[in-house]
């Protein structure tokens, strides 16, 4: 498997607090990893190094062979990253059919006056994504809801339509921000299989930290565990599971 | 012909009915002149509150400079029509490049603050341009500027109004207004679904500057004078009533809220004491029970009643 994304000694410095201290991580094509740690450990801060929201303050972030640092957060979604939020960012006012349609933004090629007009590839270029939006929001049991204004729905509805619109930009590599957050057991099962089935159907790579270790282990192949900013471990969720590090920082104890 | 649909055709319609209805009542001088300055005003009033709408509204960019744009586009008008007797279109078309291109200017640094901080910068701007041209002997300075020929008519001001509309409805309905869509409801959003937030910004500004450059130009050649007290803040304040009081993302209520705002000004000309409480007590009225205007986020299209008439709305696919 070749790589997709590689980090090296990145670091983000919030004044005198050192948020995230050489983040060092990998991900080959089409590799499910996890990213956990206790609360404020970076990880949140470490997505948003990878999706230009932050620039780091050291070391190189590379996607495709290529430097990533110093885009603008929508270059980075245009090179293929795409995330979603830990607290749910939805276009709230608009229906789920058109939060689904801006993520197509990038690929949709007519111009202004094409668009003022209806002429040239207007027409054609809008059925398509019609469409594509429409078969989206069926994998994710949205279709019904369609026309539905986003912030009328349910909790965890809304989860699966920040995926489902993530999806929509045509990433390589999606980011997702604790995607079981505040979902129940039998939400949260639904969800994983949905990941796996999203990841094959879409050859997708997925980055995603998650606080629900059921998750996590059950659909990770590997996980990078982060404390203070770094990363104390790494490995399959088994080695995880053992590591004494891992378990002295969850449960304390020296 | 595949593609024009059969709302943009009732629509079509409709607007040349009410454009020949209103045509008639002015020829048959069934208006008095008052009445009949005062739809040239409303029909204005519409193209500045849509084009207002296009920037606070579905970009969400709270903007107070209108006045100013407006103001560009009617000096230059009246330069290149008075001084060097170029033809109407080309002296309307000059106005709204030139504040489309004072908007593009300035919307690059301003745009970057957010909220009340991008309202103090523009209404800055729109002061800034009144002053500047103030103090602009060639225009007039403060007296203003006088021997305007009187080109504008009701065709032009109306059929520059529908283009005005056709236009903001057309680049809303697109991919590019989505792009203002979602940087108004969240911004952090819009850029990491690939939209460059920086660039609809300005683009929403530009555009809603020129429209407003050329409505200027109507508004001038309305007149013999026009002075830089035409165009100060209180100008801008009303647009922004218009516009709050329709609904901010609602072409339709743009236009029900210059109309309405434009026809009690007009109505209650006479006593100008009672106008600015009536006025009042409407917004407030307005603000207690329908605090996101008349039409909210609706249009006419999508509404209950007529949606049998329009089908459902702007969906290509039907």
């Amino acid at each position: 498997m070749s790589e997709l994304l590689r980090t090296e000694n990145v670091s983000e410095v919030f004044g005198g607090l050192k948020a995230v201290t050489d983040f060092n991580i990998h991900l080959d094509r089409g590799e499910l990893v996890g990213l956990i740690g206790p609360n404020g450990a970076g990880k949140t801060t470490a997505f948003n190094m990878l999706t230009g929201v932050y620039q780091p303050t050291t070391g190189t972030i590379t996607f495709e062979g290529e430097s990533i640092v110093g885009l603008k957060p929508y270059q980075v979604t245009q090179r293929g990253i795409a995330r979603t939020f830990q607290n749910i960012r939805l276009f709230s006012e608009l229906t789920v059919l058109e939060n689904v349609k801006i993520a197509f933004h990038y690929h949709v090629k007519y111009g202004i006056l094409e668009s003022v007009f209806r002429i040239g590839r207007y027409f054609k270029e809008e059925e398509a994504i019609e469409k594509e939006a429409h078969s989206l929001l069926k994998i994710f049991h949205l279709d019904d809801k369609a026309d539905e204004v986003a912030k009328n729905l349910p909790y965890g509805a809304q989860r699966r339509l920040e995926i489902a619109r993530a999806l929509a930009a045509k990433p390589k590599l999606l980011l997702l921000d604790e995607p079981a957050a505040g979902m129940n057991p039998q939400e949260t099962k639904e969800l994983m299989d949905m990941i796996r089935w999203i990841r094959q159907e879409f050859g997708l790579t997925i980055l995603l930290i998650e606080h629900d270790m059921s998750l996590v282990m059950g659909i990770c192949e590997r996980i990078y565990v982060l404390e203070y900013g770094e990363i104390i471990a790494q490995g399959t969720p088994d080695e995880i599971k053992k590591n004494p590090e891992v378990i002295r920082a969850y449960l304390g104890g020296e | 012909m595949k593609y024009l649909r059969k709302n943009d055709c009732i629509m079509l319609a409709f607007s040349v009915v009410l454009f020949a209805v209103l045509q008639v009542l002015i020829t048959e001088r069934v208006l008095s002149s008052f009445w009949q300055l005062n739809l040239l005003i409303i029909g204005i009033n519409i193209i500045l509150a849509a084009s207002l709408n296009l920037i606070n509204g579905y970009t969400g960019q709270f903007s107070l400079g209108h006045a100013g744009f407006m103001a560009v586009g009617a000096y230059v008008g009246v330069v290149l029509t008075a001084n060097f007797h170029m033809p109407f279109a080309v002296a309307l078309i000059a106005g709204g490049i030139a504040a489309g291109f004072l908007g593009f200017l300035v919307g690059i640094p301003t745009l970057r603050l957010r909220g009340d901080y991008l309202a103090i910068a523009t209404l800055g701007l729109g002061e800034i341009i009144r002053i500047v041209i103030m103090n602009i002997q060639y225009v007039g300075g403060a007296a203003g500027f006088k021997g305007i020929p009187h080109h504008t008519t009701f065709a032009w001001v109306f059929f520059i109004m529908l283009f005005t509309l056709f236009f903001i409805k057309n680049f809303v309905n697109s991919n590019h207004g989505r792009a203002c869509l979602a940087i108004r409801e969240n911004e952090i959003a819009a850029e990491s679904m690939g939209v460059n937030t920086t660039k609809y910004k300005v683009m929403a500004f530009t555009i809603g500057a020129a429209f407003a450059g050329v409505a200027g130009g109507l508004f001038a050649h309305c007149f013999y004078l026009i002075s830089p007290a035409s165009f100060t803040f209180m100008q801008t304040f009303n647009y922004l009533i218009m516009v709050v009081m329709g609904g901010l993302g609602s072409i339709t209520g743009s236009i029900a809220g210059a109309f309405v705002v434009t026809f009690i000004s007009a109505a209650l000309a006479s006593w100008p004491e009672f106008r600015m409480i009536i006025y009042a007590i409407a917004l407030i009225l307005l603000m207690f029970y329908r605090p996101q205007g008349l039409f909210g986020y609706m249009e006419i299209t999508n509404m209950g009643i007529f949606r049998r008439i329009f089908k459902k709305g702007e969906t290509p696919h039907e």
